[in-house]
């Protein structure tokens, strides 16, 4: 085991990013043109990052699966972005932001980098409404906001339910500003299979092309993975379904550490699981719950009679309601962080009063809201999400509570970086939720749109730059150079051995048998027992998958299954080491909760004299056991203390 | 409930498609439309054979990435939703279900229903933008915006992209798709700026790539899974028309010394 460098800057917590930007090396503009960068992924981070850099006279190449970069799942984020504007007057400062950062992620984030992104939030407000994005504003004509869980104040930034659709638009037509002058080139459906390194340096990557099945060969200074985060190894998540691990997983088969891959978030308020044939989560906003009281009935006979349809919500008498957040939680009520709010879902579930016909659901009512400020009024702050719901469940939220149930939604692990965001393989940086860096156990809500433009805006231009400081004297590479010829052909031939199984079991099969175990062994409860023996099925399931997919047609012409084959024996390894990450850390953070560990009350009890590092995994081969590097945490500016929002 | 699927199969761009039968039991009406055809492709994996390639992603309304041509209409019989938000309650049993890609000449087909819309990113790379660099911003408040114009702005800015406008369109126009574009950053302060050069420059691209004209039929904003309105479309032309009238030409830039 070694001790990882992170990189902090020395000097007090506020000065450390000035001082950082100060003393950075710079590249001059007639040498950037000389200079390539390799960009995967197109969302926020990957985009935003990519403008940046080709505004500074980069040559950008950036990469996307789907058809347009316009698509990628950051679209899909619902409620908003936070900024420490401090414009509702209400006590915000960059301090508070980083404050509740910090123990939201229940002291598990690294100091030196939460306070950078709270610093940088309120200039990517700035940059954003320069851009056009039509962020909701007050009568006056300026900003408003909203708040989410884990904060007393109101800094959350939105567009109405689609506030990352309009914040990811704005990426992408700074996007085209850069291809139409030439300085970014976007390769979109296309798929990252490997990485190439020369002298320990991230110099290129294999991309395959979806439409011809081609295999192709990219130069770059340097690479920055931005390919999102990983949990689709659940099967069942709210992130798309393409959404895949595999850049970032290929990145540490290739050396680069995987920081804190037990760090998944289950989010409280998804649409509940009907079928066995279902392929996707939807979630419900976060910031629903500014309004919506979350309950369950008090008595299991109400529950029964729910259940078979004799009751409605709606006769459920107010003191036969038990609104659980509220009871437990006094000072944050509905709006306290994800991973406590999923958890006594769960806890409320397990003790038999889910619901729904399969007993996992709980209701969040707005009949409250609805006689407070009228219908309208609610229509106009949350129209679209309530539409939403009722194209899904066929049941009108404004007259029927809400169904809901926690379900996989972001990963705060992922590649381990440094404060440059560069990995523990020179010139290979990652960025967005493909790194791991800033939300500790817990992500706050509206905190990854922040984070993933905060990485492409104003971070990775700074970083990145730095690097290619000392890359000025390297000229472009061919591409037939060994390292990349022999790397193709790994790749081909892993391409060729999917088709050639001729197994008898489609990949989406094996891909839900994965999920399943994940879910029931590694989900919003863990303890040792489940996670061995989620480390004895993986394995097995693994080999299963090796000998028995079956994936049919060619692979030179568009066939998504071979894309999907990839995805899934990548997935079932990093399941693996998730299962291993959560095995190895004996307290309860966030979104890891095991069992084991928590106080008489039902909270996560941290255990910070042994576990307050960052778990950073070294590949050790296909069948051997990584070897685990720590990042020890210090908290210099935060007390290190039992979170509490009773 | 049963169904028979009938379906456009085509290899690719340059070979010719057929329609092909499938019959399909026992689908529960709360299943989606897509998860309908997982279930179909599960069966032709099951059987040997190659499943049907269908574009889909988010399946939750917004990335603009499924778009399949449902009994004659753009993401099927129900009005303000996309593919992925169609469930099959909206059908019947024993129905027969026609499935077909987006047609039109811009947007040629890659594989079965799916098809190539890079034309959409072309348009939005001719002036789809506001011309400002990262770091260059003055603080957000500081020019306010009346509620109604960022509230419009807002609506036009909805459009996922996903090209049902022009699959309904029987001229195959992309009218609504680049007024909705136009109209968002014409609306803000932010884009006033270059209102009259980005739109003569989104329009010429947009003829330029085989995109029809405008005959207001409005079937583009009855089939718009957002409900992009055509008043949209008016704003363009008269943005266009002013553009067009007052246009003058840049003076050359001052390099200095």
């Amino acid at each position: 085991m070694s001790v990882l460098d992170s990189k902090i800057p020395d000097g007090p917590i506020s000065q450390k990013w000035t001082q950082y930007k100060a003393d950075a090396k710079l590249v001059n503009p007639s040498n950037k043109r000389k200079l390539d960068v390799i960009i995967i992924g197109t969302g926020l981070a990957g985009a935003s990052a990519a403008a940046s850099l080709g505004e500074l006279g980069y040559n950008v190449k950036v990469f996307c699966y789907q058809d347009s970069p316009r698509r990628a799942h950051s679209i899909a984020a619902q409620g908003g972005i936070n900024a420490a504007k401090n414009y509702q007057n209400d006590g915000d400062s960059v301090y508070r932001l980083f404050y509740d950062t910090v123990k939201g992620g229940d002291y598990r984030a690294r100091e030196g980098n939460v306070y950078r992104l709270a610093e940088v939030s309120n200039n990517i407000i700035d940059q954003c409404v320069a851009q056009g994005v039509p962020f909701a504003r007050e009568y006056g004509g300026l900003l408003d906001n909203r708040s989410f869980g884990g904060a007393q104040v109101s800094r959350t930034f939105y567009a109405k339910g689609q506030t990352g659709q309009q914040l990811l638009l704005g990426a992408y037509s700074a996007l085209n500003r850069q291809i139409a002058k030439g300085t970014v080139t976007v390769y979109s459906r296309r798929n990252l299979l490997d990485i190439v390194t020369i002298d320990g340096k991230a110099r290129g990557v294999i991309i395959r092309n979806l439409v011809t099945g081609e295999i192709e060969r990219y130069f770059g200074h340097a690479v920055v993975i931005a390919s999102g985060g990983y949990g689709n190894v659940f099967y069942l998540s709210t992130y798309a379904m393409g959404a895949n691990a595999s850049p970032a997983w290929i990145a540490h088969k290739r050396g680069a550490y995987f920081g804190n891959p037990c760090y998944v978030q289950i989010h409280p308020t998804c649409m509940p699981v009907h079928g066995e044939y279902q392929s996707k989560l939807t979630l419900m906003s976060e910031s629903l719950r500014n309004d919506g009281r979350i309950w369950v009935p008090k008595n299991k006979k109400d529950v029964e009679r729910i259940r078979r349809k004799e009751l409605s919500p709606n006769d459920i008498k107010e003191e036969d309601r038990d609104y659980y957040l509220e009871r437990r939680y006094p000072a944050f009520g509905n709006l306290v962080p994800r991973d406590v709010a999923s958890r006594a879902a769960k806890e409320r579930t397990d003790a038999g009063y889910g619901v729904n016909d399969t007993g996992l659901a709980v209701y969040l009512d707005f009949k409250d809201v609805i006689a407070r400020i009228g219908k309208e009024a609610v229509a106009a702050k949350y129209g679209n999400l309530f539409q939403m719901y009722e194209k899904i469940n066929d049941e009108n939220p404004y007259e029927t509570p809400m169904m809901i149930y926690p379900a996989t939604h972001y990963a705060m692990g992922g590649l381990w970086v440094d404060y440059e965001l560069m990995t523990t393989i020179p010139g290979l940086f990652a960025a967005g939720e493909a790194n791991f860096s800033d939300h500790g156990a817990n992500r706050l809500g509206a905190s990854a749109l922040m984070q993933g433009l905060a990485d492409g805006y104003f971070v990775l231009p700074y970083t990145l730059s730095n690097y290619l400081a000392d890359e000025i004297r390297t000229p472009r590479m061919s591409t037939d150079l060994e390292e990349f010829v022999k790397t193709e052909q790994e790749v081909k031939d892993r391409v060729e051995k999917f088709t050639a199984i001729k197994g008898t079991e489609s990949v989406d099969s094996f891909h839900k048998r994965l999920g399943k175990i994940m879910w029931d062994y590694c989900g919003m409860g863990r303890n040792a027992e489940g996670l061995k023996k989620a480390l004895a099925l993986i394995p097995e399931l693994r080999k299963e998958f090796w000998k028995n997919v079956r994936v049919p047609g060619g692979n030179d012409y568009y066939n998504p299954e071979i894309e999907k084959a990839g995805y899934v024996a990548d997935f079932l390894e990093l399941g693996e080491l998730i299962v291993r990450d959560a095995l190895h850390r004996e307290e309860s953070c966030g979104g890891h909760f095991r069992e084991e560990y928590q106080t008489e009350e039902g909270e996560a009890l941290r255990n910070d004299n042994d576990f307050a590092y960052v778990a950073a995994w070294e590949y050790k081969g296909e069948n051997s056991i990584p070897e685990l590097h720590k990042e020890t945490l210090k908290f210099e500016a935060i007390e290190l203390k039992q979170r509490n929002y009773k | 409930m049963n169904l028979t699927l009938k379906i456009w199969r085509q290899k690719n761009a340059k070979t010719k498609g057929k329609f092909e039968s499938f019959k399909l039991n026992d689908i529960s009406p709360e299943a989606s439309f897509l998860e309908m055809l997982d279930i179909l492709n599960q069966q032709l994996i099951d059987e040997g054979k190659e499943p049907v390639a269908f574009d889909h992603d988010c399946r939750e309304g917004i990335c603009g990435t499924c778009g399949l041509y449902i009994n004659g209409r753009p993401h099927g019989p129900e009005r303000g939703v996309t593919t992925c938000q169609l469930h099959m309650r909206k059908f019947k049993d024993g129905d027969t279900i026609v499935i077909e890609p987006w047609r039109a000449k811009a947007f040629p087909i890659v594989r079965d229903l799916v098809v190539d819309r890079s034309a959409f990113d072309l348009i939005m790379q001719a002036g789809g933008f506001v011309s400002v660099n990262t770091g260059n911003a003055p603080d957000a408040n500081s020019s306010p915006i009346p509620k109604l114009d960022a509230d419009r702005a807002f609506e036009a800015a909805a459009c996922i992209g996903c090209g049902a406008c022009v699959a309904a369109c029987k001229n195959a126009s992309a009218m609504l798709y680049v007024s909705a574009k136009v109209s968002h950053l014409a609306l803000l302060p932010q884009g006033k700026v270059e209102a009259a050069e980005r739109v003569q420059k989104m329009v010429a691209k947009m003829d330029e790539l085989g995109f029809g004209n405008c005959t207001n039929t409005y079937a583009c904003e009855f089939e718009c899974p957002k409900n992009i309105s055509v008043s949209n479309i008016a704003r363009m032309n008269r943005e266009f028309l002013s553009a067009k009238l007052f246009a003058e030409k840049p003076s050359p830039i001052d390099m200095g010394d």
